[in-house]
C-alpha cells in the first residue's frame, strides 16, 4: 500500500528551520534524554529555543563541528538523544569522517539537524550552499536521511526520528517555504507519500521541490498531461514499494531535488529502478555545478529548479517512454 | 580489588606485552610501537583504578577507558581478555575475518571497548561527551581517553580541549602517551608539539608530567587527578616508543609492522629476560594507598 496524503495552498508559510527549534521544544518537555548541541549557530538553527527552556541539556560546542559530533556520540553511547545541530555544509562537510567513524559505524542514537541546506541559503552564496550532503550521509551505513518538504512533515520528523534507534540526518532550510501539510500529515520514516493521483507520469520530489512539482503538476493538467507527485521525504532507506509503484504504474519518472542531481534523490530513485522494473527516468537538480550569491527564487529559477523545469521534465521523460513502444 | 605491587604490575605488563607481540605476529600486520609504550599506563588504569565487571560489560555505573590512540587496539584486547572481557582464544583471531577483534576498537564488536577509534583525533570529543553524561545523571563514574602524542596534531583534539574545560569536566582525565614517534618519524620532526604541558595547562586543564614507565609516578598522577576539582586532568606520560624490545625502542619503522617469526622469537626472549623470577602476579598483593574502586 502506497501511503496517501493530503495538501492544500495558501496556508502560511513557515522555514523547516523554525519547525524544527519548536519541535525539539516539544519533544524535550516529554523526553528527559533529548539533549541539543549547536556550533554557535543556535539562533539561525533554532535551537535557541531549547537552549531557552533546558539550559542543562543543550551544549553550545563552539565553532567546532567535529568536536560536536563527537561529544553527541559519547552522550548517544552513555543514553542520550542528542540532536548536533548547525548549517547542512558544516554538518555532513566539515564533520564527515566524525559522523562515519564516531557515529554510524557504532550506530549510535545522533539525530543531525542540519539546517540551510541547498540554494535557498541565498546570498551568502556557494561556501554555504550544500548541494551535496544526501549523497555524503546517504552512502553511510545505518545512517537514515530525511528531507521534509514543509513545516508541519518537519515537525513531524524530529520526534519520528527520536523515537527511531541508530543515526539520522535532517535536513532543513533557511527561508520560509508553503506550509501544505495539516497536522493529520501520515508522515512516517522510510515511507513516501503521494499527495496527487496522476496517469501519464510520476513525479518524485522532496523538500522545497515538492511545493514545485505540485505547482509543475497542476501546469500540467491544464495542458492535459496528469502526472503524479510523491513526497519522498525519506532519501534513506528509500520507499522501494513506492518507487516501484511509481515505475510499474506510470513508465516514465521525475526527480526534483534542492541538490546535486549526482549521488541525491534522483539517483536513489534511479538505483531502484535500474534494478527492478527499468524506466526512463530525467532528475532535476543542480546539474553538478556550486551555486552563487542571489535570492533564493532567483537561484532556483537560474540553476533550473522551477516548476517549468519539472513541467519539461515531465515531457521529455513521457516521450522517451513512448518513443521505446 | 587489592593493590598490586609494582613489581607484580610490571611482571603483568611485560606478560602483556609479549601477547600482543604473539597477536601481531600472528595476525602478519598491526602496530607493535604504539601498543608496547602504553602498556604500564593501561595496566596500571585496568589492574588498580578502573570500577569495571567483566561479566556485565555495559554496567552503567562503571568507569570508562577509551582507546582514542586506536591502532594501540592489540594492548586493549589483550588486557580486556586478561581481566575476563572475553576467552583468551579470541586474542589469536585478531584481524581475521568474522574476528570480534577487529583492526581497530569497534564497540559494537567486542566486549569492554567503549567507543569505535582508529581515525585519529576522535576519542577525546567522545570522551567529552560520555563525560558529560555522567554529569548530567549525576553518575560517579571517571573517563579515562588515552591520546597518541602524533594524535594531537588533529585541531579535533583542541576543540575538546576547550570543550573538557568549558564544561568543568572533572570526571575526565586524559592521558597522553608521549613517545615521541608517530608514522613517519619523531613528533619534532614531523609537527613539533612543544610546549606540550603548558598547551594544556593554557587550554584549562590541571596537569601532570611524568614517567609513564614508573608505577609510582603514574600511580600518583592518577590519584590525584581524581581530586581535581571543576577541570578536566591530563597526564603528560613521558614513554617509549616500543618500550621493551631493544629493536623497536624509538624506532618509527616499529610503528606499524609485524615481527617476523625470528624477530619475535628474539623480541619475547627480551621481555621474558625483564619478568620477575618471583612468583604469579595475577595474585594478590600488597595494599595500596587511595581509595580501591574494584
Ligand atoms: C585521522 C587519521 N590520520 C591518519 C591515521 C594513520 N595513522 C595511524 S597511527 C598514526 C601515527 C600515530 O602516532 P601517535 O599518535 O604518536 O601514536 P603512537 O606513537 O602512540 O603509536 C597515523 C598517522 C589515522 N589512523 N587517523
Ligand atoms: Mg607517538
Amino acid at each position: 500500500m502506497i501511503l496517501q496524503a493530503r495538501y492544500q495552498w495558501g496556508k502560511t508559510q513557515k522555514a523547516t528551520r523554525d519547525a524544527y527549534g519548536e519541535a525539539l521544544v516539544a519533544l524535550g518537555r516529554t523526553n528527559p534524554d533529548v539533549v541539543v548541541l549547536d556550533a554557535d549557530l543556535s539562533k539561525s538553527t533554532k535551537t535557541a529555543l531549547f537552549a531557552a527552556e533546558f539550559p542543562e541539556r543543550f551544549f553550545n560546542a563552539g565553532i567546532a563541528e567535529q568536536d560536536m559530533m563527537g561529544i553527541a556520540a559519547g552522550l548517544a553511547a552513555s543514553g542520550k538523544i542528542p540532536f548536533p545541530s548547525t548549517f547542512a555544509v558544516f554538518a555532513a562537510g566539515r564533520a564527515y569522517d566524525q559522523i562515519r567513524n564516531s557515529i554510524c559505524y557504532p550506530n549510535l542514537n545522533v539525530k543531525i539537524g542540519a539546517s540551510h541546506a541547498g540554494l535557498t541559503v541565498g546570498e551568502d552564496g556557494a561556501s554555504h550552499q550544500m548541494l551535496e550532503d544526501i549523497a555524503l550521509m546517504r552512502v553511510l551505513p545505518n545512517m537514515t536521511v530525511v528531507v521534509p518538504a514543509d513545516a508541519t512533515e518537519a515537525a513531524k520528523a524530529v520526534p519520528a526520528l527520536a523515537a527511531r534507534p541508530g543515526p539520522a540526518y535532517l535536513r532543513l532550510g533557511r527561508p520560509a517555504v508553503p506550509v501544505l501539510f495539516d497536522d493529520d500529515y501520515p508522515f512516517e520514516v522510510g515511507r513516501a507519500a503521494l499527495l496527487r493521483e496522476g496517469r501519464d507520469v510520476a513525479i518524485l520530489a522532496c523538500g522545497v521541490m515538492v511545493a514545485s512539482a505540485l505547482q509543475a503538476a497542476e501546469e500540467l493538467a491544464a495542458a492535459g498531461i496528469e502526472a503524479a507527485v510523491l513526497n519522498v521525504s525519506t532519501i534513506k532507506p528509500i520507499d522501494q514499494e513506492a518507487v516501484t509503484w511509481a515505475a510499474r504504474t506510470f513508465g516514465a519518472l521525475v526527480t526534483a531535488e534542492e541538490h546535486s542531481v549526482i549521488g541525491g534523490l534522483g539517483s536513489a530513485v534511479a538505483e531502484v529502478v535500474a534494478e527492478t522494473v527499468p524506466v526512463p527516468v530525467v532528475r532535476v537538480g543542480v546539474r553538478d555545478v556550486f551555486g552563487q550569491s542571489g535570492k533564493p527564487a532567483e537561484l532556483l529559477a537560474h540553476y533550473g529548479l522551477t516548476p517549468a523545469a519539472i513541467s519539461q521534465a515531465c515531457r521529455d521523460v513521457i516521450a522517451r517512454r513512448d518513443a521505446r513502444h | 580489588m587489592s593493590g598490586y605491587t609494582d613489581e607484580q604490575l610490571a611482571q603483568i605488563s611485560n606478560e602483556l606485552r609479549e601477547r600482543v607481540l604473539q597477536m601481531i605476529a600472528k595476525a602478519g600486520s598491526g602496530h607493535p610501537g604504539g601498543s608496547l609504550s602504553a602498556a604500564d599506563i593501561m595496566t596500571y588504569l585496568f589492574y588498580e583504578v578502573l570500577r569495571l565487571d567483566p561479566q556485565h560489560p555495559k554496567w552503567p555505573d562503571r568507569d570508562r577507558f577509551i582507546l582514542a590512540k586506536g591502532h594501540a587496539a592489540p594492548i586493549l584486547y589483550a588486557i580486556l581478555a586478561k581481566r575476563g572481557f572475553f576467552p583468551e582464544a579470541w586474542l589469536d583471531t585478531l584481524r581475521q575475518l568474522g574476528s570480534p577483534l577487529q583492526g581497530h576498537p569497534s564497540m559494537k564488536d567486542t566486549p569492554g571497548v567503549e567507543a569505535s577509534t582508529g581515525s585519529l583525533g576522535q576519542g577525546l570529543s567522545f570522551g567529552v561527551g560520555v563525560a558529560l553524561a555522567g554529569k548530567l545523571d549525576q553518575k560517579d563514574y571517571r573517563v579515562y581517553v588515552l591520546l597518541g602524542d602524533g594524535e594531537v596534531q588533529e585541531g579535533q583534539v583542541w576543540e575538546a580541549a576547550m570543550a573538557a574545560a568549558k564544561f568543568r569536566l572533572d570526571n575526565l582525565t586524559a592521558i597522553l602517551d608521549y613517545n615521541g614517534v608517530q608514522s613517519d618519524g619523531k613528533v619534532p620532526d614531523v609537527m613539533p608539539l612543544e610546549p606540550l604541558a603548558d598547551k594544556w595547562r593554557a587550554f584549562g586543564w590541571a596537569v601532570w608530567e611524568i614517567d609513564g614507565h614508573n608505577f609510582a609516578d603514574i600511580r600518583r598522577a592518577v590519584t590525584e587527578a581524581r581530586g581535581v576539582r571543576g577541570q578536566p586532568a591530563m597526564i603528560v606520560a613521558h614513554t617509549v616508543k616500543g618500550k621493551g624490545v631493544s629493536f623497536m625502542e624509538h624506532r618509527a619503522e616499529w610503528h606499524g609492522k609485524a615481527p617476523s617469526a625470528a624477530e619475535l622469537a628474539t623480541a619475547l626472549t627480551e621481555l621474558h629476560a625483564h619478568r620477575q623470577p618471583a612468583g604469579d602476579a595475577g595474585a594478590s598483593g600488597k595494599g595500596r594507598e587511595g581509595d580501591d574502586q574494584q
